[in-house]
């Protein structure tokens, strides 16, 4: 493993989002749902919503160390307000 | 009679899974280690955070790479998308001449990609290629090595020729797909031969020209070898696009944190496009359903 360079913050980030993908696989399979149509008037499932979140997360964090670029872990709330939005309108 | 369920088909899929960890995601998690760390060789690494990502986001570098990489892609798709359904809209539907076409169409597609950069490079060379001798000849000044618009003019007509066949052979398939009696039935109602592009034949195609840009569009955004053998990025960095930059970036140089840093944003851009490109085609097609 020493050649992959691992970092604990890197080590952290990887296993927040493996948890988070067996989180949602388990609701998928506990607790079963039908697409809906939200505010960008496509079909989306919880999963699509998780990629939705983390994929804008990624591009927040971008912007706010291109235009801030300073106080790093405030862009994490936006991002959680931003998974907020997210699961509930789209 | 009730359906059983059973899920553990899903356990065939595990082969797929492992290779693609080997392939795509370790490798992947390596890079986004290598991204937030220092190297100076000897696989020893020296934390650095965020460090090469804002570097990277306030140089002009990646901008303008990206700049010119979006404008590239915007070009050939706008030539290549229009011409391929011109194409197809003339090729004979039926008998020997349309197996011909589909044969002489496909041969661009089969040449390997370094090949058909060394093609247009000796073909676009003043002293012994066909085209830089001819326009030289013609009195048009042409040196793809040293001049802007030539160099960006020959990569534009080599990927043109490279890839309308394939724009143009999925219209045509998606054209072929159209039933007769919706040509019948414009022609009882005296439709032009526009309307009957307009509201029959581009809607018909709707499905694979999508699929069509998609390709063409990840294609020539992650273009590198056929710019590589001609130009080599230049004149200047003239023609140095994403993944040119990053080799350079990463190999050329040896920067193996900013080149991580620059191949996430490359990747996250990738995605999203993709992802987009992705919802609109799924979306068209439930609603054609």
């Amino acid at each position: 493993m020493a050649w992959m360079a691992w970092t604990l913050p890197t080590a952290i980030f990887f296993v927040v989002i493996a948890c988070l993908l067996i989180t949602f696989t388990i609701l998928a399979i506990k607790f079963p749902e039908t697409p809906r149509v939200g505010v960008l008037r496509i079909e989306t499932t919880r999963g699509d919503r998780l990629f939705i979140t983390l994929l804008g997360s990624a591009f927040i964090n971008l912007a706010w160390l291109g235009i801030v670029g300073a106080n790093q872990p405030f862009a994490l709330i936006v991002c959680l307000i931003y998974a907020a939005a997210v699961f509930r309108w789209v | 009679m009730e359906k059983t369920v059973n899920q553990k088909a899903w356990f065939l899929v595990l082969p797929v899974l492992l290779l693609v960890a080997f392939s795509a995601v370790i490798p992947l998690m390596t890079v986004v280690n290598y991204s937030v760390q220092d190297t100076f060789g000897n696989n020893q690494f020296f934390w650095a955070g965020l460090e090469w990502f804002s570097e990277l986001l306030d140089s002009d570098r990646m901008w303008d790479a990206l700049g010119r990489q979006m404008a590239f892609s915007a070009i050939i798709l706008a030539i290549e998308v229009p011409l391929g359904i011109f194409v197809a809209l003339n090729m004979p539907k039926k008998g020997f001449w349309a197996s011909l076409c589909l044969v002489l169409m496909s041969l661009p597609l089969l040449i390997p990609w370094n090949v058909v950069g060394t093609i247009w490079q000796i073909f676009g060379r003043v002293d012994i290629g066909l085209l830089g001798y001819t326009l030289d000849k013609l009195g048009i000044s042409y040196n793809y090595t040293q001049d802007f618009f030539a160099a960006w003019a020959t990569l534009i007509v080599m990927d043109v020729w490279h890839w309308t066949s394939l724009v143009a052979l999925l219209a045509y398939a998606g054209l072929q797909s159209i039933p007769d009696a919706y040509y019948q039935a414009a022609k009882i109602d005296q439709a032009s031969r526009w309307k009957v592009f307009r509201f029959i034949e581009l809607p018909k195609m709707m499905g694979v020209l999508m699929i069509a840009i998609l390709l063409r569009f990840m294609d020539s955004f992650m273009i590198y070898t056929e710019p590589f053998v001609v130009t080599g990025g230049g004149p200047g960095n003239a023609t140095t696009f994403l993944s040119i930059d990053l080799v350079k970036m990463a190999l050329g140089q040896f920067d193996l944190g900013p080149a991580a840093a620059f191949s996430i944003m490359y990747f996250l851009v990738i995605l999203l496009i993709s992802w987009v490109f992705y919802t609109v085609m799924t979306n068209l097609d439930k609603r054609e359903g």
